[in-house]
């Protein structure tokens, strides 16, 4: 046999850790940019946890609609379905046999059953995500609609103790002007955030059916033949993600306290935008399941960024815009140089690499 | 070296509607070795293949593995019975790693073991010298690592089989010797290779035996180093060397023309065929020989810029130009009738009508229609000319036959009144009648003074046809055939020493 010496060429990063770790930079730049220009708010802790505390349903939803965008597919759907969440535990909390328990089966119960729906028609029938999902999203508002019209305030004694109970942290907090010690305060919607961040991290890199989902999402038609069954990977990430979204509207509920149409509105857009930042690629199959929570503090920030300026609420919308179509063409840019051809772009003649890289293996 | 017999297919059989693909084909492979699988297009060598792995139901005949009658279902029950095959487009995850791509579907466990899943991959690896890291992503080896891994994909889950089909249609010199070396060391243990390719010199390289299929049937077995290669493809085009001494060629006359029309120097294109130079004089007729997968096609497509052209200089008439997109190339006055006609050339559902006035409205461009009347005095004009057996000019295409189909893509060219005109396989899948009338066409155009390219699959066709072949053969030009020495003799000599 002829020599074929095993050079090891160097175990070049993945593209998913790749894009996460553009994302943690780029929200490390942002959150620095932030301390540097808004010292005054930015500098205490509490502002970090605030972003936490007051956005615990979009950090959850982003994390169940990552699953499906690994998986290549697309769920429009979940803001609509937390919104229903959120009016129907109400209703149920403000009945007179409500329990937080049965609101929180309730909720769990809802989310499944759009999540079921969608992976059936989806993966089974294979009808294109988009307009399904888009279907599920306009029958999540009409139901929404349907139960209630106006906000209902949650006045149950024993809800009203969980929305309102924090959790102080003694050793890290501010001094104020005063000179007295403000500890900062967590919301326990936060713990649900970082319990699901770690399981859904796990389930996404340990998990059999975690990697059969970037396997699906990075090439189906292969998938199918390496002996993975598709239709069942992708019916599950869709019930996943249907899950998470009822999941959120409870939490959405315990942030805010009340059922309200306009609840958990364009949620699904924001929770696109913090994934595509967060390094998950709308092509499927590419993305750290970390990075989707990376993502949503990175939109985070640059919407309370904004709101420090002091610029116009129409200009805050215009900025963010401008801001996601540069991190896009940013990680765009990267992925081409790394000369990889599922993301080429054609870039300007002075952006090309000037030598093409050739050493490709060893 | 004769060894044990791991695989024996008996009179196997196989027809699909209107087409007997298999007509009682025997196939043995041996344990440890290379034994190519030779066949021009529809020679039934896929057919065989997916026979055996389960693709398709055979008609008769049986298949005996390792001594026991077997009959599989599907491709994934052959796999389980020890049969890998590994295809040109690789069926691997590329966002995964490669270890992942070696194990991922078959575990049983609900998690992912990655230090035993890496150490085993690893193992592997490197005892077939495959220069790969387990946790390196797929995407990020090159092509030949890549169909390497699933190789190694394949032999870890016991294959007694292996087969290769085209694999090395992609891949650079260098990567088909790491493959080879791979390939060999398969061997040595033991392993049985069917290796199909269209490259003669890799087949000569690699393979102990070839097995010679011709219009789905059988032609023999043969030990490749007892089988010279002006041999092999007389076999292959099925001419007896003797029959083709005896045709007699009668010089074509050479009338007063000599005026370049196209000319192309160093033109390459993404498909890969080698950068080469080509000439077309006014009222030629010539053509691209080889055997499938020469890049005869390739070669036209660059003519065509139907796939993107990389490299060359171009001249229309003698002014030069760029030619970029098909549109450019048909504003100059170039037509090209692809190969795959159901997949590049007809719209199925739209009518005969429709599909003939297609390029010229094209190219009149979109805003400056053509009017009902005007489309349908075209369209009944070459109905006639052509002679296209259709019901009505508002029947979709579709429902029409191959010959006729073919037919109306011609007319949709010849309406456009191109200067030079590349046809493809264009008598391809068309009845015998049907073909002479093509045939007949070409040479009436070009006494017409219009240029043509011609290419098929069938030397004696092309004799016919053409006045000056261009050979090629791997994807390369390998020399020129005109006047005396255009011959069938001549043209497989040629593509048999390849210049060399």
């Amino acid at each position: 046999m002829r020599s074929l010496n095993t050079t090891r060429s160097k175990t070049r990063l993945s593209n998913s850790n790749l894009l996460f770790i553009i994302a943690g930079v780029i929200f490390v730049l942002m959150y620095g940019f932030a301390l540097i220009s808004y010292p005054g708010s930015f500098m205490q802790f509490q502002t970090f946890f605030d972003l936490f505390n007051l956005n615990a349903a979009l950090f959850i939803i982003t994390l169940g609609l990552c699953v499906v965008m690994i998986a290549g597919g697309i769920d429009i759907s979940v803001g609509a379905v937390c919104g229903l969440v959120t009016m129907a535990c109400a209703l149920l909390l403000e009945s007179p046999m409500g329990s937080i328990l049965g609101a929180l089966l309730l909720a769990l119960a809802i989310g499944t059953a759009f999540g079921v729906m969608h992976g059936f028609l989806i993966a089974y029938l294979e009808i294109q995500p988009f307009i399904i999902t888009l279907g599920g999203m306009f029958l999540a508002q009409g139901l929404l609609t349907t139960l209630h019209k106006d906000p209902i305030n949650v006045t149950m004694p024993a809800f009203v103790a969980l929305r309102n109970y924090t959790i102080e942290i003694p050793w890290l907090g501010t001094v104020n002007r005063l000179g007295y010690f403000i500890p900062s305060e967590i919301k326990p919607g936060v713990i649900v955030v970082v319990v699901l961040v770690i399981l859904y991290a796990v389930l996404m890199k340990w998990s059999r059916f975690g990697r059969n989902v970037y396997a699906i999402g990075g090439n189906s038609q292969s998938a199918r033949m390496l002996g993975i069954n598709v239709k069942r990977t992708r019916f599950f990430s869709y019930v996943i993600c249907g899950l998470t979204a009822g999941i959120s509207g409870f939490v959405f509920l315990m942030t805010t306290g009340a059922g309200n149409i306009g609840n958990g509105a364009l949620f699904e857009m924001k929770a696109i935008a913090s994934n595509v930042i967060g390094g998950i690629l709308l092509n499927g199959g590419v993305g750290n399941l970390l990075g989707a929570p990376i993502g949503t503090l990175t939109l985070l920030t640059i919407n309370e960024l904004i709101r420090a300026a002091g610029v116009q609420s129409n200009l805050q919308a215009i900025v963010s815009g401008l801001l996601l179509y540069i991190f896009i063409v940013l990680q765009s840019i990267v992925m081409a140089l790394r000369g990889n051809e599922r993301f080429r772009l054609t870039l300007p003649p002075w952006l090309k690499p000037q030598d093409k890289e050739v050493e490709n293996q060893g | 070296m004769r060894s044990e017999t791991v695989l024996n297919m008996e009179g196997i059989s196989k027809s699909f509607p209107g087409v007997r693909a298999l007509h009682n084909v025997d196939f043995t492979l041996r344990k440890g070795e290379i034994h190519a699988l030779m066949g021009e297009n529809g020679a039934g060598k896929s057919t065989l293949i997916k026979v055996l792995t389960g693709v398709y139901e055979k008609d008769a005949g049986q298949s005996i593995l390792d001594g026991k009658p077997v009959h599989f279902r599907s491709p994934q029950e052959a796999l389980s019975m020890g049969i890998g095959t590994v295809f040109q487009e690789i069926a691997l995850c590329p966002n995964l790693t490669v270890a992942e791509n070696m194990f991922i579907g078959r575990s049983r466990s609900r998690f992912v073991q990655w230090k035993e899943m890496n150490a085993k991959a690893e193992e592997m690896l490197s005892s077939l010298g495959i220069p790969a890291s387990p946790t390196q992503e797929l995407s990020s080896c090159s092509i030949a690592v890549q169909q390497m891994v699933s190789i190694a994909r394949a032999i870890d889950m016991d294959c007694k089989i292996l087969i290769l089909d085209e694999p090395t249609s992609s891949l650079d010199e260098d990567e088909v010797q790491k493959l080879f070396a791979l390939m060999r060391e398969l061997k040595a243990r033991g392993v049985g290779i069917i290796f199909i390719t269209h490259f003669i010199d890799q087949v000569y390289e690699i393979s102990d035996t070839i097995t010679v299929l011709r219009n789905g049937e059988l032609i023999g077995e043969y030990q490749t180093s007892k089988l010279p290669q002006i041999e092999l493809i007389s076999k292959m085009m099925g001419k007896a060397l003797s029959d083709v001494s005896a045709i007699e060629k009668q010089e074509k006359s050479k009338s007063a023309r000599s005026v370049p029309v196209f000319e192309a120097t160093g033109l390459s294109s993404a498909a890969g065929v080698r950068p080469f130079d080509f000439t077309i004089e006014k009222g030629e007729v010539n053509g691209f020989a080889g055997l499938l997968g020469s890049g005869r096609s390739e070669s036209v497509r660059a003519i065509f810029a139907a796939d993107k052209v990389t490299g060359g200089e171009v001249k229309v008439n003698g002014k030069r130009v760029k030619l970029k997109t098909p549109l450019h190339a048909m504003k100059k006055g170039i037509g090209y009738l692809p190969e795959d006609r159901k997949r590049d050339g007809i719209i199925g559902e739209l009518s005969v009508r429709d599909n003939i006035i297609l390029a010229l409205q094209v190219m009149k461009g979109f805003f400056r229609p053509l009017s009902r009347k005007q489309a349908e005095e075209f369209a009944v004009e070459y109905i006639q000319k052509l002679g296209i057996k259709t019901p009505s000019i508002d029947t979709p295409i579709e429902s029409l036959s191959g010959g006729n189909q073919q037919k109306v893509v011609l007319a949709r060219w010849l309406l456009t009144n191109p200067m030079y005109l590349i046809l493809d396989e264009p008598t391809r899948g068309i009845d015998v009648g049907t073909k002479v009338e093509i045939q007949k066409l070409v040479l009436k155009l070009a006494e017409d003074g219009m240029s043509l390219t011609f290419i098929s699959s069938e030397i004696d066709e092309m004799l016919r046809v053409c006045t000056r072949l261009i050979v090629m053969k791997d994807r390369e030009i390998v020399g020129e055939l005109s006047g005396m020495s255009l011959t069938e003799q001549d043209t497989m000599q040629m593509i048999a020493q390849g210049g060399k």
